[in-house]
């Protein structure tokens, strides 16, 4: 059973229009480092990163108004590392209706954490067909990472400690300190 | 060799006295407050001392199938359940349809020498159905009960003719009431549970249509008949009727049929397997007012040992059976309150009129009577232990079951077979 | 949920949350390579009694689509049984690592009797007359999609057959009435259980009473061995009283759903051929059984809701 630990000390990393500001760098950076976005697909990762795949397909399209860029969503819980340590509860199903083979497929997610959910959703996508190449969207990376995984576009870096929470909106991020006890 | 009972109460003809009890050369010598002193001391105290226990209704399964018990095991079986004679059922192998096999079982018996092994003899030769077996021949052999057991006889005709054939011998005809063409792969009785589970069941006509039938053959032919292990309300109403006429008609119940339901099934563990199947509750609160108001006479365990392995099997293939000899006081306490007296009644006294051996055992303890006596604590709470059962087999249903009623001493033929629960040979 | 042997040992939380399941699963068998990590490293044991090369597949195929390891033994000739006890069997099996056995046998009871002998999870694939939980979910998932409702409240369900024999028609009874139907059955008297006065179901007699007002159809397969037992005069007499013939098949609804586990039996319970038959769902069933049969195992061998909390604490 999850304890439930007194939390204090909350604070707005990021505010809701910075949050939106970043987004649309983001895609700005997408369309830039792609020459272009004729190839590229957009796949938001359950659950954080679905609305945020949302925006940047709003905005990418904004930018580049004679295309349409596909956009789906991935849950990667039966992918998981952790297979056999932890139990599994499917989250949100799938939806990629789409032909990923030999398109650039750019993942979104709210938060770059340790990297495992990411190595999961590389792992998934193999399911899909074989892209031409994996590029990594995220509005905050947090540090800590467990493989050798780095993002190519990202929101901001904020450090944090491991036992922080780290909730991405669009009303802004908001960590929180968990309170030693 | 002489044995003493102290500080119990004994359960005579003019009730229950406290008594010490002084038994010497296979009799008893001497009932009183103060019987001097002697080779072997039983206690007796918080006990009863009454006549041992005949169960009219035990399968020893020797000859042929001495992996799920023998007739010594049995015998030490039945001992430790405070019986002093127990009827050995036929369906051996080779069957009890012959004399050598008769002696063969009588003289294991003896050799056990815990109790005395009273062999049954077939109806039909091999029970196959369809030929009487030498029943002269065998009651001269001392034979008394003839029985099909294990399967009724179904041939109306076949039946008839045994019960004037044995109407002249005096003995006993015993029936296994079933149809069987109404009971072809029936796992449990035919009942709402038996839907549940899409398994076949074992209706209740199977039975009364039987036990109508032989009491309408008894009327005719004023044999001398026995109802083996009664379980429904409609054979207990047929047998009442029948008694009500004053035919020869007895009849017997199972400690199980007492006490346990059809919907110990559903849990599929095929030690609730039995034949005549668990029933209602409806149907036990029958058998215990036919028992209560004598149209049942006795209680008899129909112990039937099998080894694990067969019990192991789909429940559709388990063969049907359950131990009785060592548990049969402790269940009957534990579901209906009796007086000492009823259950001298019901286990000891007419069981062993039926039997034939009523000179010997079921006696009220009196001067002079035979030494064939169990000593019990009609009250003591009890646990089935797997492991400590005298019996060879474990295919009882009431491990981990409180259990009301333990025999703690027997005494066979004046000599004590079964000292504080513990069997002396 | 340690073992799926009974539409009444799931309960309807169980049923839904199979149901929830068996969505997630029919995703993944759309994507181009079927397959997930979720079981890596679980062993499947099939042990089939009885012989069923379809459902033994479903069952084989749904593992290995989860990434587990299969073992298949199948009894019907004399492999395993000569001689050795399903005791035996069971805990050899257990202990060269099993985790989870899909049974199938022709004695009711068996996947409660073998649970005493090994720790591992327990998938009834039948038993008996008794139960076919999984099939009871396939037909409950079909229903589902059919009518675009979660529950089946105020939807008519009619079961057709011999309902006496049949593990399917007992496992769908239980699980239709779960999910809120009004069941009915139909067969002549000799095929229906003796106590059916005791089920939540409707008995009738005859298929023209309720072909036009059923939404959902089910039709059992009746086997030649009844008329043998006398059950039945004989299986044409059978057909034309309880088959669903071309002139019942023009009377039902149109958005009624016609179903059958599987297989048939032409010219005896089915006299159109369910190609021609626009409120088929037969197809539908089939393609269900193995998403059904993924998310059993997943759910009996991957998920535990008592630690649904930790699902939280998963790093991202």
């Amino acid at each position: 059973m999850k304890q439930e630990q007194p939390r204090s000390s909350s604070r707005t990393a990021l505010s809701g229009p910075d949050v939106q500001r970043a987004i649309s760098r983001i895609a700005h950076e997408i369309v830039e480092r792609n020459h272009g976005a004729q190839n590229v697909v957009l796949i938001g990762l359950q659950r954080g990163g679905t609305w945020i795949a949302d925006a940047l397909a709003e905005r990418i399209c904004a930018i580049e108004p004679e295309l349409t860029i596909p956009n789906g969503s991935l849950d990667v819980s039966m992918h998981r590392d952790d297979i056999g340590i932890r139990p599994i509860v499917p989250g949100a199903i799938s939806d990629i209706s789409f032909d990923i083979n030999g398109a650039i497929v750019v993942l979104v997610d709210d938060v770059l954490y340790t990297g495992r959910t990411v190595r999961a959703a590389l792992e998934a996508l193999n399911n899909f067909g074989r892209p031409q190449a994996v590029q990594l969207a995220v509005i905050v990376d947090r540090g800590h990472r467990e493989l050798p995984i780095r993002p190519d576009f990202v929101g901001k870096n904020l450090p944090t400690q491991i036992g922080d929470e780290v909730v991405v909106s669009d009303s802004g991020v908001v960590i929180t300190a968990e309170v030693s006890p | 060799m002489s044995v003493a009972i102290r500080n119990a109460l004994v359960v005579t003809k003019r009730g229950e006295e406290r008594l010490d009890v002084k038994i010497a050369q296979g009799v008893i010598a001497e009932m009183g407050t103060s019987v001097g002193p002697a080779d072997s001391e039983l206690d007796g105290t918080n006990c009863h001392v009454l006549p041992g226990f005949v169960d009219l209704h035990a399968h020893l399964r020797e000859p042929g199938k001495e992996d799920s018990e023998t007739i010594e095991t049995g015998s030490r079986a039945g001992a430790r359940g405070g019986y002093t004679a127990l009827v050995a059922m036929p369906n051996t192998n080779p069957a009890q349809d012959s004399v050598p096999v008769i002696e063969f079982v009588r003289m294991q018996g003896e050799r056990a020498g815990l109790l005395e092994v009273v062999p049954s003899g077939c109806i039909t030769v091999g029970r196959a159905g369809t030929a009487l077996s030498p029943m002269a021949e065998l009651a001269r052999a001392g034979v008394q009960i003839f029985t099909d057991d294990g399967s009724g006889v179904q041939d109306p005709a076949l039946m008839r003719r045994a019960m004037e054939y044995s109407r002249e011998l005096g003995i006993t005809l015993a029936q296994h009431c079933e149809v069987s063409s109404l009971t072809v792969g029936a796992v449990m009785n035919e009942c709402s549970c038996s839907s549940d589970l899409g398994v076949p069941g074992w209706p209740a006509l199977a039975e009364e249509l039987m036990v109508h039938r032989d009491i309408e053959l008894a009327k005719l032919t004023g044999a001398r008949v026995h109802f083996l292990h009664l379980s429904t309300a409609g054979s207990v109403h047929l047998v009442r009727q029948a008694k009500a006429l004053g035919l020869p008609i007895t009849a017997e119940v199972t400690p199980h049929h007492l006490s346990l339901t059809e919907e110990l099934l559903r849990s599929f563990d095929s030690v609730y397997k039995v034949n005549p199947p668990l029933r209602s509750v409806a149907d036990i609160e029958a058998l215990k007012a036919g028992l209560l108001d004598g149209t049942i006479d006795a209680i008899a365990t129909d112990h039937a040992p099998h080894v694990r392995r067969d019990k192991e099997l789909p429940l559709d293939q388990a063969p049907p059976g359950m131990l009785g000899l060592e548990t049969a006081l402790g269940v009957v306490l534990s579901v209906l309150d009796l007086t000492p007296l009823q259950v001298a009644e019901m286990m000891s006294v007419r069981p062993a009129k039926i039997a034939g051996i009523a000179e010997r055992h079921g006696m009220l303890p009196e001067v002079g009577g035979p030494a064939n006596l169990c000593v019990v604590d009609m009250h003591q709470e009890w646990t089935v232990e797997p492991r400590s059962l005298a019996s060879k087999s474990t295919n009882t249903p009431y491990v981990g079951r409180v259990l009301r009623g333990k025999v703690r001493h027997t005494v066979f033929n004046g000599h004590v077979v079964v000292s504080d629960g513990k069997a002396m040979r | 949920m340690k073992h799926l042997r009974s539409i009444r040992e799931l309960g309807r939380d169980g049923l839904e949350q199979l149901l929830e399941s068996a969505t997630h699963m029919a995703e993944i068998n759309r994507r181009p390579i079927p397959k997930v990590p979720a079981l890596r490293g679980k062993t499947v044991v099939s042990l089939f009694y009885e012989d069923s090369t379809r459902t033994r597949l479903s069952f084989e195929t749904a593992a290995k689509r989860l990434s587990a390891e299969t073992m298949s033994f199948s009894v019907s000739t004399s492999s395993v049984s000569k001689g050795e006890s399903l005791r035996d069997t069971i805990e050899t099996i257990s202990h060269m690592g099993a985790h989870c056995f899909v049974v199938r046998h022709k004695s009711s009871g068996v996947p409660w009797q073998i649970a005493q002998w090994t720790n591992a999870s327990i998938i009834n694939a039948g038993d008996g007359a008794h139960q076919h939980p999984s099939q009871a979910i396939v037909d409950c998932l079909t229903v589902r999609q059919a009518i675009d409702q979660p529950f089946f409240d105020g939807v008519n369900v009619t079961i057709v057959g011999d309902i006496k024999h049949s593990r399917v028609a007992r496992s769908n009874i239980e699980a239709f009435t779960m999910l809120g139907a009004r069941v009915t059955v139909v067969a002549p008297p000799t095929l229906l259980p003796s106590h059916i006065g005791h089920w939540p179901v409707t008995v009738v007699h005859s298929l023209d009473d309720v072909i036009a007002s059923t939404d959902v159809l089910y039709m059992l397969r009746l086997q030649s061995e009844r008329m043998d037992q006398g059950l039945i005069p004989s299986l044409s007499e059978y057909g034309s009283q309880f088959g669903l013939t071309m002139e019942r098949a023009q009377r039902l609804q149109s958005s009624a759903v016609v179903m059958h586990p599987g297989p048939m039996n032409r010219g005896v319970e089915m006299h159109v051929d369910p190609s021609d038959l626009s409120q088929s769902r037969i197809h539908q069933q089939v393609e269900n059984g193995i998403s059904v049969r993924m998310a059993v195992l997943f759910d009996l061998l991957a998920r535990d809701g008592e630690l649904q909390q930790l699902h939280e604490e998963v790093s991202a």
